[in-house]
């Protein structure tokens, strides 16, 4: 089908919920050009970094290629009869209850529409939730509440509009950075403000004009005080509050309660009053308010009352659901908005219906469904203790990597391997998932290679569409479930021949008995042809049959509700789920570094994303590490009462003192030592169930590496799980960055034998320096570089990667390559900063030295932050660095 | 009138000293020399690659006897001097010539060991020391017979290599674990000794000879294990011994060697020893470098000169073509010591630096000597090294840069 498409293929990205539009350019020779897709409305054109590398991930390295049983090769016919048996089996003993579905944030619509449809219609199991569980079911909970549907009013167009943008537990710098950007935008084209409230001073804060370092946890008391100031200060909209909502009285008595006056405000949240002031004043003043709230704010305990804490000030105003006005949920995933559409969360059942009673009826004759359920399922978390338990027997993880992103990760892992029946519909063959005792790995086609829908954060519904053929036997997600549905005697349910035919019938459902009474409804597209299905361009819902696609909600009210009015609540005071003690002083917050997406299975691959940040570090603020002695680049060993990780220590003045931020990428399959989420704590929001990912008590304890090292190879390499390591994709090859606690010789020579070629080694061996080296070469050719020393040599490290790359060496620079040092003296060029241009921060610094003292001017001189402009925010900071420290020799 | 100088021996050391007298105190002696040997003074160093055909006989004469008549010299050849009487200060040569003389110089270098077994003075058993041995080996080569050299050492190793360039059948016989025990450590003793098998050459390593067998002539070797070796011609090259015979009937202190000073005086005013023949601060050195620097301090002695000659750090250049070994200094596994390594196996490139804190006091290179003479030259004196530690096993072209100052600084 791809074929008859014109090039180049117009797609989605499959990274973010920003949802750029991408153009994909083959050249015939299996590489793929990638340019943002300049009419797609997400983005005009723009590409983050990892958006623009796509090209450089769609190898087969990796990948699962056959459907595996217990671990052998297997076929379609008997996995598929492996699974449908094991389904019968365990529902006859113990029940439909006892069968789980864990999807994900990046299936595709259709994908996710036929999964639930199975599980909660046909197996009868109401236990089907996603990995939207850890990235944004606070806001669901927080909009259903307000709202009486998980609508999202407002569209990144009210970004260009608005005056005052607020980004609350958001790093969109590096998590949205083409949103970033277009914020970035409104401030310098209309002079919007933009406001950072997050406890980290992050890349996003340098581009705000204030940021707030809000006590994590403490989003609701700033909120409530604004709610209480807007009263106090007439801002109140009364017409709008009492002719469209409920609640505002007691929502007002209780933010009364939280935030009595300023004093307490101040203590409670950490700010400063004048700060405190300043954010008020700048709200009441400028009528054209977005609010962004993001992982920041879901990732708690007390999410869904920062949400809604939030949603308050805004229906209070009326500030909703006009240009420039209004709340956006800026959600993780590409998708996690169409698994919301389809009833991917477990409180959900379809098309944004809930469970009441006529809902789920309608739902039952529409799909025809002979086990409907009639209950909320569990979520995720609670699904997975369910496992832990032994109360859920059967498992099907689709598309997501729980081993890695679930909080006590150990302790989930460990509990997968108990389950009877545990199947895994997975891209790639070694993740911590798949390795978790998984008895079937079904082979899923990959982002490229398979067609269907994706909704982004602003309800803007966009085609994926695949460019390549699926490699080996791998199939579409939906054809694993309708494969198996059918083996269990469900074909006329399930009986799709492609992804258009359960769009029209989800669309259908969507328009089913709804007639205005529920938020999604895509009607109009419900008979579309297998033709326009194909063609597809960009739009939003709702668009209902006989309408155009609608903008906005709410802005004239017609909440969702029973009584269509929306819902001010009383928000409760808020608590960490865990507060620090002595035996673990330090606050744990996780979440994201600029160049990698989740657990690196795709980002993972694109050598240009691997030097931002090249191992899994751990930010403490310099006075905190100065207090328990350690220095930059030093190892600490982090520790909750759920589990352990090694870090690396990278100092951070942005973080607060007494909290400390681990990136939650990196997982056995890329590293070892470094499953931050087997540290992270896993209770939950009372409302929505997301876990508090960003508040875990921990403890540091100084780790004594006796020696660090690198080893490099052409081959694909796997170093022990014990074994402090990172893994980076390199031209040619693999680098793996290691430190450990024993000595230099024993390190050395327990990674010996992954440089095969004996015969054609070299060695370079100084015991009383504990540096120990060894190459090994193929002809002229060097195929593998180990290096233990006292302390990673970066040159060096620079040198052999690039010595990896040539094809000869010649005998200088075979020389050079034992020394470990190039032949012309590379210098030590710091870090990567744009990973675009390939720019680092030596460069970088001395340009600014030459007189460059401006992003632009870096721009001009370097091309450094001229695409995708992520970088911008730390060339910014290198400059006023730079300035600051220059001061005294000017004065 | 000048002084009368008589110079014993016309070998490596005696013919420098000559050459240095004539720089530093010229027309101030009047020389005489007395050689054993009936030829010109010739390179001993050069003889193992006279015999591998490497270098012409003519190459390995150092002068010739015009270069003795043009600048003044005395030449006597092939009349040892058999008694000095120290007291009357003359020499009596062996055809009877008495030589009154001031002053005297030994440089009457040494002689090859021979192992004190059975068989040794066997026709067919030989030394690897002048010339008259290099044309007997010559000869035994030519005919493609069975040799055994005994002795793995730098001279019995040169030798055995120089055989089997020249079709010999041989075979190296060494009583220790490792060959050049005394200057290679076991990873680059390993090297040469797979270097001489790529060259023909077999090696029997703990071997100890304890008979050279056959009738009338030399056959073969019988072993302490109880194992034989055919052979039609035995080399022994088990060492060197200074000789210092004539000395001790002389009069002059003799131990291993004739004892000298600083100043390489012998124990009896106007009576010096240089080279082979003499023992310095306990050292009887067996090469040509100390013999050589010996020859030019005592130029200066007797030139007037208050120069000491205060002992040498040694280093050796094992001369087998495509196989340049060199070591120098303290190289052995000495816990008190650090060593750096750095091996390639496909190269055959071994290096070994050993450091005593900041300084270099030894190394072992096999496979590339470019950078030796820079490491010695570090190693004599006492660089500090620190600034350059982690690149000074790469040579240097890579160190020298990062040693800058510490290097001027020394130099």
């Amino acid at each position: 089908m791809q074929h008859v498409l014109p090039l180049p293929v117009k797609t989605t990205c499959p990274y973010c919920g920003v949802g750029c539009g991408v153009d994909i350019t083959l050249d015939g020779a299996g590489n793929a050009s990638v340019k943002g897709d300049a009419e797609h409305p997400a983005n005009f054109g723009k590409l983050c970094v990892k958006g623009s590398a796509l090209g450089e991930t769609l190898d087969l390295q990796g990948r699962l290629l056959h459907p595996m049983i217990h671990g052998q090769i297997s076929t379609w016919n008997k996995a598929v009869g492996f699974v449908a048996d094991g389904l019968r089996r365990v529902i006859e003993e113990h029940g439909p209850n006892a069968v789980g579905f864990y999807l994900s944030g990046q299936l595709l619509t259709e994908d996710y529409y036929i999964a639930n449809k199975f599980a909660k219609g046909f197996l009868g199991t109401p236990h089907v939730d996603t990995n939207s569980r850890l990235c944004m079911a606070s806001s669901v909970a927080g909009h259903r509440r307000a709202f009486g549907s998980d609508t999202v009013p407002q569209t990144y167009d009210d970004l260009d509009q608005a005056d005052l943008i607020i980004l609350v537990g958001s790093n969109a710098a590096w998590c949205h950075p083409v949103l970033y950007q277009r914020m970035q935008m409104a401030r310098e084209k209309r002079g919007a403000k933009i406001i950072n409230i997050d406890p980290r001073r992050t890349a996003t804060s340098e581009g705000a004009d204030l940021h707030l370092s809000v006590k994590s946890g403490m989003d609701s008391v700033l909120f409530s005080w604004l709610l209480v100031q807007l009263q106090d200060r007439c801002m109140v909209d009364y017409d709008y509050v009492e002719s469209h909502t409920n609640g505002f009285d007691q929502a007002m008595a209780a933010a009364r309660r939280i935030a009595p006056d300023i004093e307490t405000v101040a203590t409670r949240t950490g700010l400063a009053a004048i700060d405190i002031a300043t954010f008020v004043r700048w709200f009441i003043i400028r009528d054209r308010v977005v609010t962004c709230y993001s992982q920041g704010v879901n990732q708690s305990a007390q999410g869904s009352d920062k949400v809604n804490a939030i949603l308050n000030c805004h229906l209070a105003t009326a500030r909703i659901g006009k240009p420039g006005c209004g709340p956006l949920s800026l959600t993780g995933q590409p998708n996690a908005m169409g698994g919301r559409e389809v009833g991917g969360l477990a409180n959900m059942l379809a098309a944004h219906m809930g469970y009441a009673p006529s809902e789920v009826d309608r739902v039952r004759r529409f799909w025809g469904a002979p086990n409907m359920v009639h209950q909320e399922g569990l979520k995720a978390v609670q699904m997975f203790e369910a496992v832990e338990r032994g109360e859920i027997k059967a498992l099907w993880v689709m598309h997501t990597n729980p081993s890695v992103t679930m909080p006590r990760a150990d302790a989930m892992r460990a509990a997968m391997k108990k389950l009877d029946l545990f199947v895994v519909s997975e891209a790639m063959s070694r993740t911590d998932t798949t390795l978790s005792g998984a008895h079937v790995l079904l082979p899923a086609a990959a982002w490229g290679e398979k067609d269907g829908t994706v909704t982004n954060s602003e309800r803007r519904i966009s085609r994926q569409r695949s460019f390549l053929p699926p490699p080996g036997e791998a199939k579409p997600d939906w054809e694993h479930i309708a494969l198996v549905a059918q083996r269990m005697g469900y074909d006329e349910g399930f009986s799709y021949d492609t992804p258009s035919s359960i769009f029209r019938e989800h669309a259908a459902l969507s328009a089913f008995e709804n007639g205005g009474s529920r938020d999604f409804d895509i009607g109009a597209v419900e008979s579309l042809s297998d033709a326009d299905y194909g063609s597809m361009v960009p739009f939003l819902w709702p668009w209902r049959k006989g309408e155009e696609p609608q903008e906005r909600f709410f802005g004239e009210g017609r909440f969702y509700t029973p009584d269509k009015r929306g819902r001010l609540l009383a928000v409760v005071d808020p608590v960490l789920a865990a507060p620090v003690c002595d035996a673990f002083p330090f606050l744990l917050n996780t979440g994201r570094v600029r160049d990698h997406w989740h657990t690196m299975t795709r980002t993972g691959k694109a050598i240009r994303l691997a030097q931002h940040t090249a191992e899994p570090t751990l930010a403490v603020n310099p006075n905190d590490a100065m207090r328990i002695d350690v220095a930059e680049g030093t190892y600490v060993r982090i520790e909750s009462i759920h589990g352990a990780a090694s870090l690396r220590i990278i100092l951070d003045y942005g973080l607060p003192e007494g909290s400390v931020f681990a990136p939650f990428h990196w997982n056995d399959a890329t590293s070892g030592l470094a499953r931050v989420d087997a540290v992270a704590q896993a209770f939950t929001d009372p409302v929505s169930g997301q876990p508090e990912l960003k508040a875990t008590p921990v403890r540091l304890t100084r780790l004594t590496m006796q020696c660090e090292g690198f080893l490099i190879a052409r081959h694909h390499i796997v170093l022990p799980e014990w074994l402090q390591h990172a893994r980076i994709t390199i031209p040619g090859g693999e680098a793996l960055l290691f430190a450990s606690t024993g000595s230099a010789e024993t390190v050395h020579a327990l990674l010996l034998n992954h440089l095969g070629e004996i015969w054609q080694r070299a060695e370079v061996a100084d015991p009383a320096n504990g540096d120990f080296r060894t190459l090994a070469f193929v002809s002229d050719r060097l195929n593998a570089a180990l290096f233990v020393q006292k302390q990673r040599d970066r040159v060096a490290l620079d040198w052999m990667i690039d010595a990896l790359g040539k094809s000869t060496l010649s005998a200088v620079e075979r020389r050079a390559v034992l020394a470990g040092v190039p032949p012309h003296g590379l210098a030590d060029l710091g870090p990567l900063v744009c990973s675009c241009f390939a720019v680092r921060r030596t460069t970088i610094v001395d340009s600014v030295r030459a007189g460059a003292v401006s992003v632009e001017a870096i721009g001009e001189a370097l091309n450094a932050g001229t695409n995708c402009g992520s970088c911008r925010p730390e060339i910014k900071r290198l400059i006023s660095d730079i300035r600051l420290s220059r001061q005294p020799e000017a004065a | 009138m000048a002084t009368t100088l008589l110079i014993i021996g016309n070998g490596m050391a005696g013919v420098r000293l000559l050459e240095c007298l004539l720089r530093h105190a010229p027309e101030r002696f009047s020389i005489t020399v007395v050689g054993a040997e009936p030829t010109e003074g010739y390179n001993r160093v050069l003889l193992s690659a006279l015999l591998a055909q490497d270098v012409a006989e003519q190459d390995v004469i150092l002068k010739d006897r015009g270069w003795y008549e043009h600048n003044g010299i005395t030449l006597i050849s092939g009349d040892p001097v058999v008694t000095v009487d120290a007291v009357m200060r003359c020499a009596t040569l062996a055809s009877g010539l008495c030589l009154a003389f001031d002053q005297c110089v030994f440089a009457t270098g040494s002689h090859p060991i021979r192992l004190p077994v059975p068989g040794m003075d066997k026709p067919g058993v030989i030394t690897f020391r002048d010339l008259s041995d290099v044309a007997a080996m010559e000869q035994a080569a030519v005919r493609g017979q069975r040799v055994a050299v005994i002795g793995g050492g730098l001279l019995g190793i040169e030798a055995a290599y120089g055989l089997a360039k020249r079709g010999a059948d041989v075979t190296l016989v060494h009583v220790m674990e490792r060959l050049m025990e005394r200057q290679l450590d076991a990873a680059a003793a390993n090297l040469v000794k797979k270097a001489l098998a790529a060259r023909n050459v077999k090696v029997l390593l703990t071997h100890q000879t304890l008979e050279v067998t056959g009738e009338e002539i030399a056959d073969g070797l019988l072993f302490a294990d109880g194992t034989r070796l055919q052979a039609d011609l035995v080399v022994c090259a088990v060492g060197i011994r200074p000789n210092a015979d004539l000395a001790k009937t002389a009069g002059l202190a003799v131990n291993r060697g004739i004892i000298v000073d600083d100043a390489l005086r012998t124990n009896i005013t106007g009576f010096h020893a240089i080279g082979e023949c003499a023992e310095h601060r306990g050292i009887a050195y067996g090469l040509v470098e100390p013999a050589y620097a010996q020859a030019d301090i005592l130029a200066r002695q007797l030139a007037g000169e208050r120069v000491n000659f205060e002992g040498m750090v040694l280093a050796t250049n094992l001369k087998v073509s495509g196989l340049p070994v060199f070591s120098a200094g303290n190289f052995m596994n000495d816990p008190a010591l650090q060593s750096v390594l750095l091996t390639e196996r496909k190269a055959g490139t071994y290096r070994k630096l050993v450091l005593d804190g900041d300084r270099l006091v030894g190394c072992v290179l096999v496979g590339n000597t470019d950078d030796a003479l820079w490491y010695l030259d570090l190693i004599r004196r006492g660089t500090d090294v620190s600034q350059a530690r982690h690149l000074m096993i790469h040579g240097r072209d890579f160190a020298e840069p990062a040693l800058g100052g510490s290097y001027d600084q020394a130099a």
